[in-house]
């Protein structure tokens, strides 16, 4: 990269082109704040019906595997399913709650 | 019925590359779009930097928008610390990336539409982020799934919740990433598909109505482009929150 002294007189140029196109100094914040917020929120409503079923998936298959194991076909599956969902909505409130910024 | 029919499973169908030496070993056209994929992230890095610009040209802007943009993902969401995995999310983010935009163009293969390589990737991500967890805290780390402030009684059900909570972990960052990819191209063949049907069993009707799939396909290739960024978007921060997790405990 090239030595300190080119930035600074390339960001004077730069503002004084700003200047003297009437564009005054950027505003970066604001616009990247909503740029920010519109990103969280097609996040957001990206993962969380995937963050539901897939905690759900993993709890039944955690069951049927241990009937397998225990001989109990079905119990252990059905036990989960409470479980499982449960362990779903808590993917949920990780996902949106407080303290996930 | 007669003509033409949607086969729309059959474009992710595995076949070899490479010729007889491709075939020989197994090298799979999915391979092949993984190793385009690589080769293209060298050479547009390469010939991005290769300026080394004060004021950057087009390419050397791109890349370095893409480099801020994950080293800005990583810093705000895994916090202190979160640099030394920005070459691993770096990685992640632009090889998704590439897969995921490569595979939208024709004699291409969206190898991110087959969930043995999201699951892999996702799986590696997860023992990455758990080693790490273990790594920086020892054995420590289990206090992850133990809540804290609740009454010990409740604890027996708490635990397994949170086990599976975080076992779904890669579950749901590979079936998310596989089902977008997968669901975009199926919804194109059966558009295209559906074109070729129109037009063989009803003649200039069909070529005149075939004219609405043809448009909503139009429209599906800005929606699977949107697509395409977002979830190796949405890959690349899942990545970086599960790593917050590891390095943080919260």
């Amino acid at each position: 990269m090239n030595d300190g002294r080119d930035k600074e007189s390339f960001e004077r140029r730069l503002a004084a082109a700003r200047d003297n196109a009437g564009l005054g100094q950027p505003k970066p914040n604001a616009a990247r704040k909503a740029a920010g917020e519109g990103q969280k929120a097609i996040n957001l409503a990206m993962r969380l019906g995937v963050e539901l079923v897939a905690a759900m998936v993993i709890a039944v298959v955690i069951g049927w595997g241990l009937d397998k194991l225990f001989h109990t076909s079905p119990w252990l599956m059905i036990c989960m399913v409470p479980v499982g969902m449960a362990a779903g909505l808590r993917n949920l409130i990780r996902a949106v709650g407080p303290g996930t910024g | 019925m007669a003509g033409p029919s949607i086969d729309a499973l059959g474009q992710f169908r595995l076949t070899t590359g490479l010729g007889p030496l491709g075939a020989s070993v197994n090298f799979t056209n999915s391979n092949e779009a993984m190793l385009a994929a690589a080769v293209i992230i060298v050479i547009f890095f390469f010939v991005g930097l290769r300026a080394r610009a004060m004021i950057p040209g087009r390419t050397q802007a791109l890349v370095e928008i893409l480099y801020e943009f994950v080293r800005n993902m990583c810093v705000d969401t895994i916090g202190e610390g979160g640099l030394r995995y920005f070459p691993l999310v770096f990685t992640l983010f632009s090889f998704i990336l590439l897969g995921n935009l490569i595979g939208l163009f024709p004699y291409f293969f969206a190898f991110t539409s087959h969930i043995a390589v999201t699951l892999t990737l996702a799986l590696f991500v997860f023992l990455f982020s758990t080693g790490v967890g273990f790594y920086t805290h020892g054995l420590r780390f289990f206090k992850f799934f133990v809540p804290e402030g609740v009454p010990v009684w409740l604890l027996p059900l708490l635990v397994p919740i949170e086990i599976i909570s975080y076992l779904s972990r890669p579950v749901s960052l590979s079936v998310r990433l596989f089902a977008n990819m997968t669901a975009g191209h199926v919804m194109w063949e059966v558009f295209a598909g559906f074109m070729l049907m129109l037009t063989g069993s009803l003649g200039i009707l069909g070529i005149v109505a075939s004219i609405i799939p043809l448009g909503l396909n139009v429209a599906l290739v800005a929606l699977e482009l949107l697509v395409a960024g977002l979830q190796a978007y949405v890959f690349a921060i899942l990545t970086c929150l599960y790593l917050h997790d590891a390095v943080h405990m919260h």
